[in-house]
Formats: C-alpha cells, structure tokens, sequence
C-alpha cells in the first residue's frame, strides 16, 4: 500500500527523518512508535503530502506523492496531531464540507456522513459547534474527518493524547474496528498503545528506524538478553566477586542498599531456567544470602530502550558513501 | 472548489468580518453620496472616486483571515492533505472574499437609480456611473488577490491585516510618490538594482535556498550591468515607470473621467491573476519549509 524509500527530511541543519526505509502493507494496524521528537509526526505529514520531502520516495498505491498528489491523497485520510477543525462550524457542516472538498459525491453524502457519525459516535454532537465540544469528541470529528471519502489507508497522528482513559479505550476499540477494513498508521510513544492496538510495529528513534515487526517478533529479538533484578546481603565487591565465574553474565552492575544489602542488575546473553539456578547457586556457594532474584519481563518497553541506547549516533561511513549516489529534492 | 468557496464564504458571513466590511463600505458610501449627490451635484463617479480611499481599509479587513488564520488554527494541514490542487484552494478561496467584497457594491449600484428618481440633482448619467461602479469592483478584484497574498505570508490575521494596510497604503500613494523619484538614468540603475537584491532577499527568505536566491540575484544584477551598457539612456526615468505600474489604485482614474478604460480593466485583471499566481506559490513553499 505504502512504500517509503530512503526519506530524509531536514530542517535547515537539524534532521528530522533520515534515510527512512519502510513498507506498509494492506489491512494492517501498524504503529509509529517512538520518543517524542523522534520524527514521527514529520513522517506521517510527508506520507499524507502535507509536507515535502528533502530526499527519498514515496509512494501510495503506486502513485508517487510529489508527482501525482491528488491520486495519492485521494486514498488517504489524515488527522494530524492538531485535528484541524474549525471551530465556527457544526460538526454537521464540517464533515460535510470535508466530504465534499474530499470530492464525494452529492448522492453518496448523505449516507457516507451517516456512516462516519455513527462509526465514530458523533452523532449526538451533530449540530454542536466545534468549538464547544469536549477534546474527546474533538479527537472523533477529527478521525471522522478522517474517514471520509472511505481512504483505503487512514494515517492518525496521537490519536489519544490528552483524552482521558475512558475516551482513550474508546478511541483504541474504534482503531481497531477501523484496523479490520482498512490499513491503519497510527503514532504514539505509548507503548502498551502500540501493543494494545497495532499488527506491526516500527520503530523510530532521531528519525532512524530502529526496528520493525510484529510486537511478539520484537520481543523475541529481545530475547537474547535477559535481565535479572537480584538483592543480596553482602557487599557489592563480594557480590560481583562470586558471580564472576558464571558462564553467561554479560554485564553486572551493583548499588550499595541499606543495612548491608546490595541490588544487583545482572544482564544475561542466556536464557531458560537454567540461568535462574546458577545464579542462585553461584551467590549461595560463597554464603551469600539471596534476598530477592527476579526475572525481568521481556516487553517492548526494554526493547525500545534497548533500540535507543544502541541506535547510532551516526551511520557508518559506507553507509554515507552510497547514500550521496541519490537524487536530491530540495 | 465548490466546496473551499461555500466555507470560506461562510466563515465570511457567520464571523463578523464580513459584515463589518460591508457596513464600512455602505457607510462611506452614504456620506459620500450625501456629501456630493444630495448637495446638488448629479455626479455618481466622484463618490466612487472617493471610495477607492476606503479600500485601504477594507481590503485588510476582508482579507486579512483568509489563509493567515488557517495557518493560525492549523487547519492549513487540512487544506494540504486533500486531493485538491493548491490552485483550486486558493481560487475557492478568492471567489468567496470577491462574492462578499461585491455584496456592498451590488447595493451601492442602486443609488444612482435612487438619486434619479428623487431628481434632487438634475439628470444622472447612467453611463459614467454604472461605468465607475465597474471599475470600482475591477479595483477591489486586484486589491483582493494582493490581500489574499499577504494573508498567506503570514502568522495571524492581525499582522496580515496591519501588513496589507501597510501595503494598500504604499500602493495607493505610490503614483504621487513616483514624481519624488529622480530622473537621471544613474538614478534609476542604482534604484532597480536595490530592488533586485531586495527581491532576492525576499526570495531567500521565501525558498529557504541560499544558492537559488543568490544565482537569482546575480543574474538579475547581470541583466541589468548588461542593459546599462548596452542602452545606457533608456534607463532615463525607468524607474519611476516601472513603480508607476505598481500605483494600482492610480489606474481607476480614468474610470472617474467617464472613461471606461479597457486597459486598466486588463491591468485590474492581470494584477489579479499575478498575485493568485504568488499566493499558489507560498502556499505550495511552505510545504517545504514547514
């Protein structure tokens, strides 16, 4: 449905979006996942034509969306991360001046705003002006807006911050309801958001993707380190000491506690039970009573945190080197 | 482009800028026809003569929200995101500031059927005043674009409207002003020159691309070193001529003579077009510069 080839986006000095790799595909939630100011708003609004591109390619459906906008527009609907409403106007005769500008036809409008109101629960506030409306049902004219002119892939930027948790497994249930009839790109950098709603995931951090797949593919890749939370009662120095020998241990970082005891963040490259055991065999060998041994869950949280600690700074040099072959935009 | 135009002119008429236009508009008409018509004079052009003074203030106020509050609310990103070519947006857009900026003038077109049948002063002529009525609106069609183009440079409506005023102001003391200009050819290389380094300075900050705004630059400096060498006295009063053109309001004169002036009308027109022209072309920059 998508195709985003090598984007780059900078702003003067600062890069926003770098060398952006990604392929959506149909009838699927994917999720945009990162910090803030990691890039995603940028990319959502060069993927929706709001925005152009400094290098790289885009393409919607096949078409191009600097070379054949209006064809590639026509298949998308976009709230951006400031739904843009006007106030002035009922929600009514918003949607209806969207729809049109959106070129539905005037025998289709009628039914299609139906459609869109009771899909996103706006009805009751038809004839409410904007203005005086909650931010929750902002946040649904908003996506209703979306919908619109039935885009086969619909692109939703935040669509959650700032309502309450309520209106927030509201907002979720309706993506997903979305997610069974069409393509779905929503950002966030709320994980569980993510995990709760999307099929796919990408990652991005300082406008690089760091990684992509399935929720359970990424915890997976995660899954060649473990990490375990211990607390002893001897000194850091003994404790270190006595765990030195164990095959397996990649990193072990102790803080002195108090009243003798010492926390322990021990990294581990293997997993399995086997692991927990010697662990506790090791410490215990040297009488060192174990306090606490925890095993940290797996879950996207520490694969991103991991993603982010080892995104680099900046590409390798060859990398650099085949990325000047191409066609500039600016 | 229906659709772009029905809002824009319904934001015009449920906000209060469009009816503050408009009174503006009848008002000064009415003491402008009170003043000369009902005080004897049968002359319907000179009220439209004088009216043209009130554009200065009612262009801005007509104009001054069009895109800069659109920008303003970030509703622009909605405009960007449809399958509508930015000509068409703006176009939508300019059609519903002209349908209300002609509202008024519509209304004002019966006067000089009012005036006749009081007969309070003497024959009217049908003729010059429906043709100054015309010229009046061929104005404000120029004056509305330029508007619309300041709108879309700017942040808020509030400096788009102080910007525009700034502007009209400029253009509509620009023929006298143009008298001040010195003659000599000298004169007139050093003043295009400024201006060409000013354009390009303009055109910097437009594009955001050093480079382009500078081989821009040079070139036009180069076009203008090589023209002065080669017809050094055709530079005598260039520029006074060239800013003349800029004096849009001077160029409904004739219209106040009884004179209907086909030309200006192409000049109205094409001062028109020119602008929606460079309105597209903002918008469609900011794109890139966001």
């Amino acid at each position: 449905m998508i195709e985003v080839n090598h984007l780059t986006k900078r702003y003067g000095s600062h890069t926003a979006v770098e060398d952006l790799t990604f392929t959506v595909e149909k009838g699927y939630v994917y999720g945009f996942l990162g910090p803030n100011g990691a890039g995603k708003s940028t990319t959502m609004n060069i993927l929706t034509g709001c925005l152009a591109a400094t290098e790289g390619q885009v393409t919607i459906g096949g078409y191009d969306i600097f070379e054949e906008p209006i064809k590639a527009k026509r298949l998308v609907g976009y709230l951006p991360e400031q739904p843009p409403l006007y106030g002035g106007m009922t929600v009514q005769e918003y949607l209806s001046f969207v729809a049109r500008a959106k070129g539905v036809p005037v025998r289709r409008l009628d039914e299609q705003l139906e459609r869109v109101a009771a899909v996103t629960g706006v009805k009751d506030v038809a004839a409410r002006l904007i203005r005086n409306l909650s931010k929750g049902y902002r946040q649904r004219v908003g996506i209703a807006q979306a919908l619109l002119g039935e885009p086969e892939i619909i692109i939703l930027d935040e669509p959650t911050v700032g309502l309450d948790p309520l209106q927030i497994v509201e907002i979720r249930q309706l993506i997903r309801d979305l997610g069974r009839e069409r393509t779905v790109i929503l950002s966030s950098h709320i994980l569980s958001e993510v995990q709760a709603v999307c099929d796919r995931v990408l990652m991005i951090h300082r406008g690089c993707l760091v990684a992509s797949g399935t929720p359970a593919e990424l915890e997976r890749q995660c899954a060649g380190k473990v990490t375990y939370r211990v607390t002893v009662k001897a000194l850091p120095g003994e404790a270190r000491a006595a765990l030195e020998p164990v095959k397996g241990i990649v990193d072990v970082d102790a803080a002195a506690g108090e009243g003798g005891r010492t926390d322990l963040t021990v990294t581990a490259s293997e997993t399995g039970a086997d692991m927990d055991e010697r662990l506790s065999f090791a410490l215990s060998d040297r009488h060192i009573p174990v306090l606490r041994l925890e095993r940290e869950q797996a879950s996207l949280e520490n694969v991103f945190l991991a993603l982010a600690q080892d995104a680099p700074e900046a590409a390798p040099a060859e990398e650099k080197h085949r990325r000047r072959g191409r066609r500039d935009r600016a | 482009m229906t659709a772009i135009y029905e809002r824009e002119l319904d934001s015009q008429l449920n906000g209060l800028t469009g009816y503050v236009y408009g009174a503006l508009m009848l008002l000064f008409a009415g003491i402008y026809v009170m003043v000369y018509n009902l005080s004897g004079s049968p002359d319907f052009t000179s009220v439209m003569y004088s009216m043209t003074f009130i554009y200065l203030i009612a262009i801005p106020l007509l104009t001054m929200r069009a895109i800069a509050e659109e920008r303003h609310q970030k509703t622009d990103q909605l405009l960007y995101s449809l399958p509508l070519s930015m000509a068409k947006i703006v176009l939508g857009k300019y059609l519903a500031l002209v349908t209300v900026m002609v509202m008024p003038i519509l209304l004002m077109a019966l006067y000089p059927l009012v005036l006749n049948a009081l007969a309070t002063a003497g024959s009217m002529s049908f003729k010059s005043a429906y043709g100054a009525i015309a010229g009046y609106i061929l104005l404000g069609l120029a004056l509305t674009a330029i508007g619309l183009f300041v709108s879309s440079l700017m942040e808020s409506a509030a400096l788009a409207a102080g910007a525009c005023f700034i502007l009209m102001l400029l253009i509509y003391f620009m023929g006298p002003l143009t008298e001040y200009i010195p003659e000599t050819a000298g004169a007139s290389l050093a003043a295009l020159a400024v201006t060409a380094g000013l354009f390009g300075l303009i055109l910097w900050r437009l594009t955001k691309n050093g480079p382009f705004a500078g081989v821009v630059t040079l070139a036009l400096e180069g076009a203008l070193g090589g023209c002065w060498l080669a017809w050094p006295d055709s530079f005598r009063g260039l520029f006074a001529k060239v800013a003349g053109q800029l004096a849009v309001f001077d160029k409904f004169d004739n219209f106040a003579y009884d004179i209907f002036d086909l030309r200006a009308a192409v000049y109205f027109l094409s001062v028109a077009a020119v602008f929606l022209f460079l309105t597209v072309q903002v918008m469609e920059r900011r794109r890139w510069a966001q």
